[in-house]
This record gives structure tokens, sequence and C-alpha cells, in this order.
């Protein structure tokens, strides 16, 4: 098979295509860099509230790990779904490299089905917390009853006050929501850039001696299921 | 209240002196070591100087015993300092068990002082001389901070925590009081005057204003209007004897901890009764939070530590030693006390 | 003292400053050096900002218990000058500028690795600026730029939201502008140019570029966290709703600490090249002072709470905190040790970067022996939070990072712009600056140890003759900036012509006209032999 007629581009400052695809794959290995603190940052703060208000916490995550399609919580439907779409991901960067255009075409779409599949459970659990009532903004914030019972029966197992308890466990809420909601934006971001892989690998755009750009944006979808599998056990398995 | 222009702070506490010699030590290095870079530099500057445009200097690239020299040295004085400055500061940090002990409130913008005699003060602190004094403190808003330069004392005061400061007058006088963590807007009005008297002084103010009740009765009244003595006591661990032992008790996560029950520890218990639960008493205290006031529970925490027998300090174990903590008998008490229905059956 | 040699007018030639003049040339430029020049601008801006609100403090400062202005305008000026100097201004200063400028020039490198990442940069800068600044016209904010809770999650009612979405946006410049110089660096060095053979400059942007990367994420999300309790209501950081004050501390400083190294290290490396410059000799241990960068950079992430001796962390806490604070002074001890060698037997020429260079050597000393004072528990303890903390930090961040600001920027002047600004203004404009600085911040020293606390409007009489003689040293020390400011961009117009290494010093960015051209060589360079070649650069006789 002949090599695609493209050759590629090499911007001005970079001497030759060897130094310009090192120097964007340790951009996007010093960007991941970041990330992990950025993320580190709220992990460290969700640790720490979990040590010092376990029994919200563990309120909290019976919930999350409540919601389930077929016995099967959604959060591990989650980290199914990444972990496959991962496993695509990295077929398509080989796929790129053996030069084979229409199976890199079917991995990327693969891709971002389960991308937008892991959206849309995302999406349906929302809305069961939404139902639940425990979205944590100031007024949005009542457990319906049987949350609320829970609470009640967990303050008096502990001898906690129960506002103080119900305080807590807005708190666990409210790391939910801002944690996986940065995580979903990570992931709606990486989906917008597998819809960009898409729409140029349908031109021939990749081929094995430009593969670059798969294999930078395949290694941010990898870093953002590994936030998720840190995130998974986190919040929903807490014990 | 003196207000000349000064060099140096008084020195008015124990811990002063023992402040002003370390830094003076700091002093002597810091200065050794900066007058011998500066003199080398100004020496190297004036007798190298470019004295032709087309010089050209030896190139000389270190000198590996020279770096070493200069690291070690550094290292070995810094340790020093740290060692030194260490020991000063696990002092300044462990109040002697016999201090006498003052509560105090920081709220925007002002302090509130409470003796446990009763007397109560704004913005000024009544200290005997010579005598060991520590502050329990907390904030009712913001984080503030309770600074007595001329003692070389502070700490920063937080609200829903208590905080410890405690220090030895040396000297009679007035001396600044000034709040050092920014709380707001008049932070720079947040400041007062410590009065340390003579002993006799010292009592005559304490009895000058008869009508103020001292906490622990106003502390006793509480603990009878809550029904504290229902439990505690019979089904709960007594108090008698409590205060500064230390209790064997299970956190949260069911690890076994030794604890000493403080004014922090009792404050926490009254509160979140389930952070620390004494080994062996099942989880039935309810938690107070949402009734009492700061002001309410340091006057409870007053009244507990009045039932401490004087003698030994071993370890407590919540013995039900009968009833210790009945009420004087001139108070009647309470029928179904508030929150008893915390504790139906399950 | 050899003056400075003119170069007859050259005929014309394309340098990146007249390649094309219009307003979009500029604003969608990808040229660094061009990048660098928008920087300069904007961040001068937040330093005169910043610098306005601090001459209003120190008028009012001049009396215990003035009415120049009321409470809570002061609040507001001391949080304005926090946030514009720390962020606006010191945080990006010497990266930015001199870093953006010289960085790809110092490497035989045409760009750096991501102009456009590196244009837009600066764009995220000025929309995070301009947010923070929106906070001070609708009215200020006043919780210091240290924004503790629970003051700035519950009590204040400023527009706290504002600034720290501006601060938070601004922090993704910082993040990407050292993504680029981490990869630039690693990957674009000419043929030959291996690490060893780096110039300190490179070093230290390298050290400072991790802090960036590493430290600012930390501080994103600190803020958003206070950001969602001050909007959601909900106990994070504040005790009445639940949450731990102190836990906000950890994660505050955790940034903010190694915010002070992104601070000082650029202007160490600016000093490390401007030494070697005016003695004419290599610097001595160049290896360990490039070690030493490193270090400082790494030791910085593992101090944080010494910020937190008395806010109620354990006595153990503070122990392990004071013995790593002792540790991470020492690498800029080393430093000074250096310098200072270098000068030994060297050929001295006190032009006014040199003067610069060796100001900041004097102040930074003071300012880092301080810092042991606070490192030491039992001192801390008596000096935290009172205005001996603000002396350090002004020696150190003024003493230090300003003069080696102002220092490079005269000697790159000629790089930058291809003129000569006047000498003899310069040098009398460093002496002004120097003894103004000492009048301003050394009797705070005192006035520290005396008691005063900071962030007070008003104060205690017996503290009026050291304000009085700050706020004396700060008229003079305004003047030795505002006289730079007037010369250089008079510079600009009237300065001489520069040649391509007015300095004779080594270094690639002078084998290149001045100002470079867009591309910066007319061919790539190859190095063949270690930095500071003092031993084969050729000196005029005249």
């Amino acid at each position: 098979m002949t090599e695609a007629a493209t050759t590629v581009h090499v911007e001005h400052q970079f001497d030759d295509v060897e130094q310009q695809r090192e120097a964007a794959t340790l951009g996007i290995w010093a960007f991941l860099g970041t990330e992990v603190l950025f993320f580190g940052g709220m992990i460290c703060g969700y640790v720490v509230y979990r040590r010092l208000y376990f029994t919200a916490w563990h309120q909290g995550s019976l919930i999350t790990d409540n919601f389930r399609f077929l016995g099967i919580s959604s959060g591990a439907w989650n980290t199914a779904v990444l972990l496959t779409s991962s496993l695509t991901v990295a077929l398509s960067v080989r796929a790129t490299q053996l030069g084979q255009n229409r199976a890199l075409i079917k991995l990327l779409i693969a891709t971002m089905v389960f991308g937008i599949a892991f959206l849309g459970i995302k999406a349906a659990e929302y809305t069961h917390e939404y139902h639940e009532g425990v979205i944590p903004g100031e007024s949005m914030f009542h457990p319906d009853d049987e949350v609320t019972a829970d609470l009640h029966r967990a303050a008096d197992n502990t001898g906690a006050n129960p506002a103080t308890l119900r305080g807590q466990f807005r708190l666990f809420w409210l790391f939910y929501f801002f944690m996986t909601g940065v995580h979903a934006l990570h992931m709606i971001i990486g989906v917008g850039l597998f819809t960009f892989l898409l729409i140029r690998a349908r031109r021939g755009k990749y081929t094995p001696a430009s593969h670059a750009q798969v294999e930078i944006i395949g290694l941010y979808w990898h870093f953002v299921d590994l936030v998720w599998i840190f995130l998974f056990p986190l919040l929903y398995l807490v014990k | 209240m003196d207000t000349s222009f000064r060099l140096f702070p008084k020195e008015a506490s124990q811990l002063a002196a023992r402040v002003d010699h370390l830094v003076l030590f700091l002093l002597g290095v810091s200065a050794f070591f900066a007058i011998l870079i500066f003199a080398t530099i100004l020496f190297f500057v004036v007798y190298y100087r470019r004295r032709n445009p087309g010089e050209r200097p030896p190139q000389i690239a270190g000198n590996t015993l020279l770096e070493i020299v200069w690291t070690v040295i550094p290292t070995g004085l810094t340790m020093v300092m740290f060692v030194w400055g260490a020991k000063v500061f696990v002092a300044a940090q462990t109040p002697p068990a016999d201090a006498m002990e003052i509560f105090v409130i920081g709220k925007q913008w002002m302090w509130e002082i409470q003796h446990p005699e009763g007397r109560r003060e704004i913005d000024t602190l009544h200290v005997p001389v010579g005598r060991a004094v520590k502050l329990t403190m907390t904030s009712l808003d913001v984080i503030h901070d309770f600074s007595i330069p001329d003692f070389r004392v502070k700490q920063d005061v937080r609200p829903g925590s208590y905080s410890t400061e405690w220090f030895v007058p040396t000297q009679v006088g007035q001396y600044r009081l000034f709040c050092d963590q920014y709380c707001g807007a008049k932070h720079a009005e947040m400041i007062g005057t410590v009065i340390v008297c003579d002993p006799a002084q010292y009592a005559a103010w304490l009895a000058g204003a008869p009508s103020d009740v001292p906490p622990r009765v106003a502390g006793e009244k509480l603990f009878l209007q809550y029904g504290c003595a229902t439990c505690h006591g019979q089904y709960a661990p007594t108090l008698a004897g409590l205060y500064g032992r230390s209790v064997d008790v299970l956190d949260e996560h069911g690890n076994h901890r030794q604890v000493i029950a403080d004014e922090a520890y009792l404050r926490e218990s009254i509160l979140y009764p389930e952070a620390k639960m004494v080994v062996g008493y099942p989880n039935r205290m309810p938690s107070f939070k949402s009734s009492l006031s700061e002001e309410q529970l340091m006057q409870l925490i007053e009244y507990i530590k009045t039932l401490s027998a004087a003698a030994d300090l071993g370890s407590y174990h919540g013995a039900n030693l009968g009833p210790a903590t009945q009420p004087s008998e001139a108070q009647p008490r309470i029928e179904n006390p508030p929150f008893s229905d915390f504790r139906t059956n399950r | 003292m050899a003056s400075i040699p003119y170069t007859p007018e050259l005929p014309f030639a394309e340098t990146y400053l007249n390649t094309r003049h219009t307003v979009a040339s500029w604003l969608l430029t990808h040229d660094h050096k061009r990048i660098a020049i928008l920087y300069m601008l904007s961040i001068t801006m937040f330093f005169a900002i910043g610098g306005s609100a601090a001459v209003v403090m120190r008028l009012q400062l001049l009396t215990p218990h003035s009415s120049l202005v009321e409470a809570e305008t002061y609040n507001k000026l001391f949080t304005l000058h926090g946030v514009t100097m720390v962020f606006f201004f010191l945080v990006p200063s010497i990266p930015v500028t001199l870093g953006n400028f010289l960085v790809p020039l110092m490497i035989g490198a045409r760009d750096l690795a991501f102009p456009r990442i590196n244009l837009a940069s600066w764009y995220i800068f000025m929309a995070g600026g301009s947010l923070a600044l929106s906070s001070l016209i609708l009215g200020g904010v006043d919780t210091g730029w240290t924004f503790y809770t629970p003051y700035s999650s519950t009590f204040a009612n400023t527009h706290v939201m504002l600034a720290i979405t501006g601060i938070f946006i601004a922090g993704f410049s910082s993040i990407l502008t050292g993504l680029n110089f981490i990869v630039t660096i690693h990957t674009m060095r000419c043929p030959g140019l291996t690490w060893f053979r780096l110039p300190l400059f490179i070093w230290t942007t390298y050290a400072t570029s991790i802090i960036f990367v590493l430290a600012t994420p930390v501080l994103a999300i600190t803020l958003a966290l206070v950001g969602l309790e001050r909007v959601l209501h909900v106990g994070i950081f504040d005790p009445a709703l639940g949450g731990d004050p102190i836990l906000f501390q950890h994660l505050f400083w955790f940034y903010s600490h190694p915010a002070v190294y992104i601070m000082i290290l650029p202007g160490m490396g600016v000093v490390s090249e401007l030494i070697p410059a005016f003695s004419r000799k290599e610097l001595f241990g160049y290896k360990v002072v490039a070690i030493a960068s490193l270090a400082i950079a790494l030791l910085g992430f593992l101090v944080w709470a010494h910020h937190m001796f008395i806010a109620g962390i354990s006595i153990y806490g503070g122990l392990v905190f004071s013995v790593l604070s002792f540790l991470v002074a020492i690498p800029s001890a080393i430093k000074v040790f250096n310098w200072t060698a270098t000068l030994y037997k060297g050929s001295i020429s006190l032009d006014t970067p040199m003067l610069y260079a060796l100001g900041f050597i004097g102040l930074f000393t003071i300012g880092g022996l301080t810092g042991l004072f606070l490192a030491t528990l039992g001192i801390d303890m008596h000096v935290h939070d009172t205005y001996f903390v603000i002396a350090h930090f002004h020696f150190i961040m003024v003493g230090g990072a300003v003069m080696a600001y102002l220092g490079g920027i005269h000697f790159w002047w000629p790089k930058i712009t291809g003129r000569l600004y006047p000498e003899r203004w310069g040098r009398i404009s460093a002496i002004i600056g120097f003894l103004g600085f000492v009048l301003t911040f050394f009797p705070q020293f005192l006035l520290g140890y005396l008691g005063m606390p900071r962030r007070y409007y008003a104060y205690a009489p017996e503290f009026q003759v050291y304000n009085v003689m700050s706020t004396c040293g700060a008229s003079i020390l305004a003047l030795g900036y505002l006289l730079p400011f007037t010369y250089l961009l008079w510079s600009l117009r009237w300065g001489k012509k520069a040649g391509a290494n007015p300095w004779h010093a080594t270094g690639l960015e002078w084998t290149t006209a001045s100002p470079p051209p867009t591309d910066n060589f007319d061919q790539t360079p190859v190095v063949t032999g270690p930095p500071y070649n003092y031993h084969e650069m050729e000196f005029p006789d005249d």
C-alpha cells in the first residue's frame, strides 16, 4: 500500500518532523502532569473530609452505588465503558501505525460512542440524583423521605446530630458533583477532540508517518479514563 | 500606656528573654555572614575593577572543596537554629498543669474575656504577675489572633475549635494586645490592653464586681437544664474526675485511641459525641450543637472541671462510680429534659 | 570604566520590530519576541496599579490614626496591592518578558515550541487580569491576597467572586507558559547544546516552569472551592457550616509557597548572567548553581506549612516544616557564595545592570537571612503576621526580584530594542532605588519585632517613627522606578543605536543582530563548548 500523498507539515519553529513530534508528545505529558495536580487537589479535599465525616460519606456512596442497571451500579457500567474505550483508543493508534485507515475510522467512532455512552449514563445518574433531591444547591437540596430516613437512622446509630450529618452529607454531594462534573467536562472535550480526529481521518490525514495527533489525543483520553479509575472507588465504594 | 518610641519591645513574660536571646543568636550569625559577604563583594569590586578596556581575567571554573565547606557550615548553623527555636517553641506551646485558666472569645471586632471566678472584661485582660496563665480561646466568626508582643506570644483564634496560649507575666505594667489575623473592616481596632497587677491588686479587681456570676455556677444551671445528670453517672461515663485525665476512646472508624480530657475534648464531646466514644459505652449521647452558644459551652466546661478529684491523674475508664454528679438539692430536677426522646427504643 | 562603543548606523535590516506595523500584526503575532513585549506592557500596567495602591497605603500610615482613607478602603487597597503585585506582576514578570524573549534565542531556536499557545497565554492573562481589575472598579475586594476563610468564603461582602475568577483564569496562562518552556528547553536546543552547556537563565526558567506546571492547578482548585462555598453556602472551609478553615490554608499555601520561588528563581537566573558578563569570567561553580536551581524548586514544595506555625497545626507538624524550611535556604546561600566567588580576580565594570545585580545580592541576602528568623519556630511565634514578615518578603521580592528584573531589562534592552539607554541615568536610578528601598523596608523589621501587626490602617503611636521613615523611603523608591520608566522610553526614540553585542557578553542571543530578525538567527547556531566562554571573547581596547 503506497503511503498517502500528504506530507507532514512541519511548523516553522521546528527543524524536522521528529523534533515536532517529540515536542508535541512532551507537551501533552507535561499538560497531563498539570491535570494530575488539578484533580489531585480535589481528591485531596475529598479524602480529608472522608476521614472526618465518614458516616456522611458512607451514606452518600450508598446512594451513588445504588443506581443500578441489571443489578450493576452505574459507576461500574461507566468504568466498563471507559476501559473499553481505552482499548479502542489504543487499537486506533495501532491502526494508524499500520496504515489501516478504515479500521481507524471505525475505532474512532467506537471510542466516541463509548464516550457518549459514558456521558449518557452520567446524565441519567444526575437526573436520578436530582429526583432524590441531593443536588447541593442552596435551595435545591431537599433529600426525599427515604434518603432522609436513612440519614436519621445513621445519625442515631452514631449519636450524631442529624442537622450536622445533613450538612456533611450535602458536602459529600458538593464534592461528588464538582469532581464528576469537572471529569465530565474533560470527557466532553475528549469527544470533541475525537470528532476532530474523525474528520481528519476521513480525509486521509493520518498515515504511519504522520499519526502524532492520534497518539497525543489518545493520551489525553487515557488520562481522563485514568482519573475515572480513581474517582470510581472513591465516590462509589466508600465502606 | 507608654507610647514613647522604642527600639525593642519590653521583656514582660517568662518567654521574652528566651526569644530575645534566640534572636540575638540569629542576628549575630546573620550579621556575620552578611558583613562577610558584603565586605568581600565590596573589596572584590574595588580591587578587581576594570583597569583597561581590553583586559581579560583568568577563568576559574570552581572549587569543590569550597562548595562543600559553604554547604556544610550553613547547614550546621541552621540546624542549631532549628533545635534552639524548636525548644523555645515547644515550651511556649506547653502550658504547665497548674496554670490559671481564662477563657477568651474573639469576635468581630472585640475580645471578650471571662475569668473563672466570674469577672468578665472587654478588650482588657487583667492577670496577676508571676503566675502562669493559660488562655483557652475560640472565635464566633472568622479567624482572629491573640497577640501580646511584649510577652512574645500569639496564637490564631479559630471559629469551631479551641486554641490555647500561655505565659507567665514577669513585670507589672500595661502591655499592648493586638488582633493579629486580618478579620475584616475593623481589624486594626480589635486591640486592647493586658494589665499585669501584683497578686493583691488582682484579687481586689476580681472581687470588684460582685454581680458577676462565675461561669461554673452558670454551667451547673445548664447541666441541670439539659439533663446531663440523667445519664452521666448512670448509663453514661461519670464526669467526676474526668477533666485532665487520659481517656480510652473509640473514634468514628472504630480505632482505639487515648486522649487527654482537656477543654477541646469536652467541647467536641458535647457538640460531636460520635467523634470520640468512651470504650465500653454505647453510642447514645445526643449532640447539643444547635442548643448551646460558645459562651454556654465554656460555662459547662468550667462546671465539669470543678467535678474533678484533686488527686491522681491516672487513666480514666469512665467507671460508673455511682451518682457522682448529682446536682445540689436546692435546684429542682427538670422533668423530661429536652432531647430525651432522642433515645427512644429502636 | 569602559564606555559602550557607538555602532554606526547599519543599512536597513529586517528585524522583528520593523517587519510589520499593523495592530493586527502585533495582536495576532506568533513571534515570541513580540509576545514578550505585549506582556511587558501588561505587567508594567499592573505594576503601576499595585504601586499606586502602595503609595496611598504608605501615606495613610504616616500618622497613627490617619483619615486619608477609611478603614474599608485601606483594606481594599492592601488586597489590591497584594493581588496585582503577586498574581499579575511578580509571578509572570521575568518569565513572560525576558523568558519569552530570550529562551529561544539562548538555545538557538527560531521560536518556542508552541507559538500559538504562547499568544493564547497572553490573552488568557489579560482576560484574568481584566476580571480582577473589574472587581476593583466595582468597589474592590477586602480579603487580603490570601483569601483566608471563613472571612472570604462567608463573611466578606465585597467582589470576591470576580477577583478569584480573574486569578483562576490567569493561572491557566501560567500553566501554558510553563509547559511551553519545558517542552522548548527539552526538545529545541540547537546542535551541541547539551544540558550542562545551557546558560543559567535557562536552568532557572526550567526550574520555574516546573513549579508553574505543578503548583498552579492546586491554586485553581482551592479558589474554585472558595467560590463554591460562597455561592452554595456549603461548609468546605467555614466551621459554622461544618468546614475546616485550616484545610483552606494548607491548600492555599501548597501553591503560594512554591509561588514565591516562581518569583525569585528567574531573578537568580538573571543575576547568574549579569555577574559573569560584568566580571568577564565564567560563573564560579556553574554545575552547582544549576543543580541548586532545581533543588530550590523541588524543596520549595515541601515547606508550605511554615506559614501556619501558629494557625493550629500540631507541634510535630511545626517541627517538620521548620527543619525543611531551613534546608530550602541552603541552595540559595550556595548561589550567593558562588556569585561572590565569580567576582574574585575578575575584570569588574559597574555598569547599570551590574549595579542592579550587586544590589540584588545584598538585598536578597538580607531577605534570605531574615527568612531563617521566620523558619525558627521560637521566633516566628512572635513575629508571625507582623511587619517583620512584610519586610522579609519585600526584601526578596522587591530588593530581589524587581531589582533583578530591572537589571535584566537594562542588560537586554539593546537586544530587545536595538537602542542603548543613557548609562549615567541608569546608574543614578539604580542607586536611588537601592537607597530608597532600604529606607522603606529596613525599619519594618524593627516595627515587626516591636509587634506592629500587618494589615492595620491605624497603629499604636509608639510605631510612628519607623512608619515615617518607611514612607520617606517609599517616595525615594518610587523615584527609582519612575526614572527608568522615563529614560527607557526616551531611549526608544533618542537612544544610541546598539550593535549586536554591546556588552561583549557570551550567549547565543548576542551573536545575532540587535534587534534580532523574526527568525532569530540567519543560520542555526552550533555550540561547541561550555557557556560563559569569556576566555575566547574579544574585548576591544577602546
